[in-house]
């Protein structure tokens, strides 16, 4: 199921230093051809139909179609991420459409607790830093 | 892999990168949940200087890219001894039980982060209703005692969407983003020139950039997931890319670390898991979760009848246990297909209708959209061949089937590297070594060389939560590595040009011969990694057990294959790369030879057929414990060229229940 762009949709990132679908791709293949300035995917047999570049794109530009090898063509399946759910809108071949919206994350974007100030107090124990903090200890082998 | 077979790639090699040399302390080489995990625990223990180099981006990089639907290990009010029993079990028997009991002790604290990172996990209520998103928080948080929603013994569901971003997230907040370095493509790992088998450094190159890298370290985790596209794909044009594993894993984890001289273990193991056909969409929540049958062509429930019960009989403990191991369950699959009752169905209509009998139309409603949404949390291109197709699960049933082989550590499969275990009085000797007077867990038999994830091999069934746990092990052994060995400085054996040369020979070879031929893609001169990989994966499947053969091989098949990889490892010397996009497949493809051989030349020292349904040795049918109840080891010279495969002693820590 590789990814395309709509042409017309795809603004190249407005001439950024890379484009949102480059950014994030995990395989590489979303390049920008710097004088049309559009994206594409230079090798759509090793898309993995991760939808990463879907979900990233900021104009909506990217979708999927469904691999030639085994997919009938009609179908569609789009996602809307959000900062707390993703809307997905499922076309079937037959005109029927489903809508799901499921929860992504219950902390606003970028509030993960990283513990920035934990420090580890023993270096030889086995336990790893937020169990020590939690006084956490750690089981033997019933034999 | 795959390439159009021109330098489509808009960035051209050049012969002459730009270097970039650098020196750390600590060297994280990968960036998936294992490492994400090291990111996350290394400083708190260390004020060590840490670099990562992840060839993709961190926020969606890994076999967590597309997001997961379940943690499929969270320990919980099990014990970790049921753990080990469960992974031994699903093992055929011979598996790590230290490191499988020691991950187990360590999973759940991993598991608790990603909930307070603000993962949304799916909690039941006291009336046995389930709560998923921010609604499930009502319940209280996992790590306060609220009660998860269980699809198995050991696996909880999640709203799992934006997982890898969550923990990414975490990650380069504790490591810093100054301290990562995104695609930027490792290749090869060096030792050091002083000191014998010990790591120095890694040498690769940025895949957007005409750049290569030289760091050097003191310690170092490599954790670059399993191999995939290594057999010939089911789907071999476009849907070549719909591997159920992530197609951008290419044995680098095995193939980096055997060069310099790690032991491997159980490399002959393989996962080839059963999954909706061609869209390879998740089964566990239909078996486990709507307790979907499996039905054979003639619409029999064979898993059940008194022939598979039989036949699962002749592997007993394993196949008699009360959960199927999962070779075994596929090969009661194929036992049906090639007795030509096949092909297999998912009865997603008659389990769904026996769930919608004891629900009201709004409960019926959220099972419809739980079953979609396991689906587009992890495998988007399941729901939209279900939309292609017309199908409905509750109207229309779905083929299963087994896919071609992967090789991984951290799923139901076990291939790796032998590491040591941690250092506890009751982990036997043999599993445990030191360096220098002190035991370091997870350590590789190299020096200062660990692994975690799918690295660490006889240790299956971690999945995403136990990848993120081990890699935290890892950061607290790298630290102390670091801590007791503060008067070693790492020296590379190669000079700045020769690393450069080896890492950019395949843009030489291009730009030396290109310009011979008017299509640039035939040439005599040299080979392009598309075609490369296409070679492979065509005598992977004609002779190591692929799908053409029902994954059966045999002794004879696999003296044959050994000479096709020899001349592909010749012939990798002439790969071409016309772009730096190029030079990773170049990279990649040489990767996944190496790791293949080692799959195969494990396979071909045991003689017997320890994993019927993922893989079958004609010559050796069925299992032999008396001369292989034992762990399988190699090691390759690369000075020499040699391999040395070695049987290791299984050691049976924990007790039968």
């Amino acid at each position: 199921m590789p990814s395309y762009v709509i042409t017309e949709k795809c603004d190249g990132c407005k001439g950024g230093d890379k484009t949102a679908c480059m950014y994030i791709c995990p395989n590489d293949l979303m390049v920008l051809d710097p004088n049309a300035m559009k994206a594409y995917n230079q090798e759509p047999n090793q898309c993995w139909e991760c939808f990463s570049c879907v979900k990233i794109c900021p104009t909506q530009a990217i979708e999927v179609r469904g691999y030639s090898d085994f997919v009938p063509l009609g179908s569609s399946v789009m996602p809307m991420l959000g900062t707390e759910d993703i809307m997905w809108t499922c076309k079937f071949r037959n005109g029927l459409v489903k809508r799901f919206k499921f929860p992504i994350r219950t902390t606003a974007e970028g509030a993960a607790n990283a513990y920035p100030d934990l420090k580890g107090k023993d270096l030889d124990s086995e336990l790893l830093s937020t169990e020590e903090a939690d006084g956490y200890t750690i089981a033997t082998p019933a034999t | 892999m795959g390439l159009p077979d021109k330098p489509l790639g808009e960035i051209k090699a050049v012969r002459d990168p730009e270097v970039d040399e650098r020196e750390v302390d600590i060297l994280i080489v990968g960036g998936g949940m294992a490492a994400t995990g090291t990111a996350f625990e290394v400083k708190k223990w260390t004020d060590a200087s840490v670099l990562l180099c992840d060839k993709a981006s961190l926020e969606r990089s890994g076999a967590v890219a597309q997001g997961l639907s379940a943690i499929n290990t969270y320990i919980g009010d099990n014990k970790p001894e049921d753990y080990v029993r469960m992974v031994r079990n699903d093992l055929m028997g011979i598996v790590r039980e230290d490191l499988i009991f020691d991950l187990g002790c360590h999973i759940d604290d991993s598991v608790h982060l990603f909930e307070e990172w603000g993962l949304p996990m799916w909690k039941k209520t006291e009336d046995g209703k389930n709560l998923d998103g921010k609604a499930g928080l009502k319940m209280g948080t996992l790590k306060s005692g609220a009660t998860p929603v269980r699809t198995g013994k050991w696996q909880i569901m999640i709203n799992g969407e934006s997982y890898k971003r969550i923990v990414a997230e975490a990650a380069k907040l504790a490591l810093g983003e100054e301290n990562i370095i995104e695609r930027c493509f490792i290749v090869e790992l060096l030792l050091d020139a002083n000191e014998e088998n010990r790591i120095a450094g890694a040498v690769g190159f940025s895949v957007r950039e005409n750049k290569v890298y030289i760091i050097k370290c003191k310690t170092m985790m490599v954790a670059c997931g399993g191999a995939v596209n290594i057999y010939q794909p089911r789907s071999i044009g476009e849907g070549m890319g719909r591997a159920w594993y992530p197609v951008w894993n290419a044995g680098s984890t095995y193939t980096m670390a055997m060069k310099v001289g790690a032991e491997l273990t159980m490399m002959e193991n393989r996962f080839t898991p059963a999954r909706f056909k061609d869209g390879y969409g998740p089964v566990g929540a239909w078996f486990l979760l709507f307790k979907a049958k499996a039905l054979n062509g003639l619409g029999e429930a064979f898993a059940g009848s008194d022939a598979a019960k039989a036949e699962l009989a002749k592997y007993a403990p394993y196949g008699t246990a009360a959960i199927t191991p999962t070779c075994l369950r596929n090969h009661l699959m194929l036992f049906e297909m090639k007795e030509g009752r096949g092909p297999i169905m998912m009865d997603t209509v008659t389990a769904l209708a026996a769930i919608g009998e004891t629900m009201s139309k709004k409960e019926l409603k959220h099972l419809e959209s739980e079953a979609w949404e396991d689906f587009l949390d992890m495998t988007c291109g399941q729901a939209n061949l279900w939309c292609a197709q017309n199908c409905e699960p509750e109207k229309k049933n779905s083929e299963i089937m087994p896919t071609e082989p992967y090789l991984l550590g951290s799923h139901s499969g076990c291939c790796g590297i032998w590491v040591s275990g941690p250092n506890f009085d009751w982990v036997p000797d043999s599993y445990k070594w030191d360096y220098k007077g002190k035991v370091y867990n997870r350590m590789t038999t190299v020096n200062g060389l660990f692994t975690s994830g799918d690295g660490v091999g006889a240790s299956g069934h971690k999945f995403s939560s136990g990848a993120h746990a081990e890699g935290r092990i890892c950061a607290k052994s790298m630290a102390r590595l670091v801590r007791d060995n503060a008067d070693f400085t790492p020296t590379l054996a190669q000079s700045t040009q020769e690393l450069v040369d080896l890492v950019y020979k395949p843009v030489r070879i291009y730009l030396d011969h290109c310009g011979l031929t008017t299509d640039e893609t035939i040439n005599p001169n040299y080979v392009k990694p598309s075609g490369m990989a296409l070679r492979l994966m065509k005598a992977t499947n004609e002779y190591g057990g692929g799908t053409s053969t029902y994954y059966q091989t045999s002794s004879k098949a696999l003296e044959i294959i050994m000479d096709l990889l020899q001349t592909m490892r010749e012939d990798c010397e002439k790969l071409a790369a016309g772009d730096v996009h190029e030079l990773m497949r170049c990279w990649e493809i040489d990767h996944r030879i190496w790791t293949v051989e080692a799959h195969l030349r494990h396979i071909q020292f045991r003689k017997e057929t320890r994993y019927p349904g993922f893989y079958y040795q004609a010559d050796y049918p069925g299992q032999d414990d008396e001369n292989w109840f034992c762990f399988v080891n190699s090691k390759y010279d690369v000075k020499a060229k040699t391999w040395e495969m070695i049987k290791k002693d299984y050691i049976k820590i924990i007790p039968d229940a």
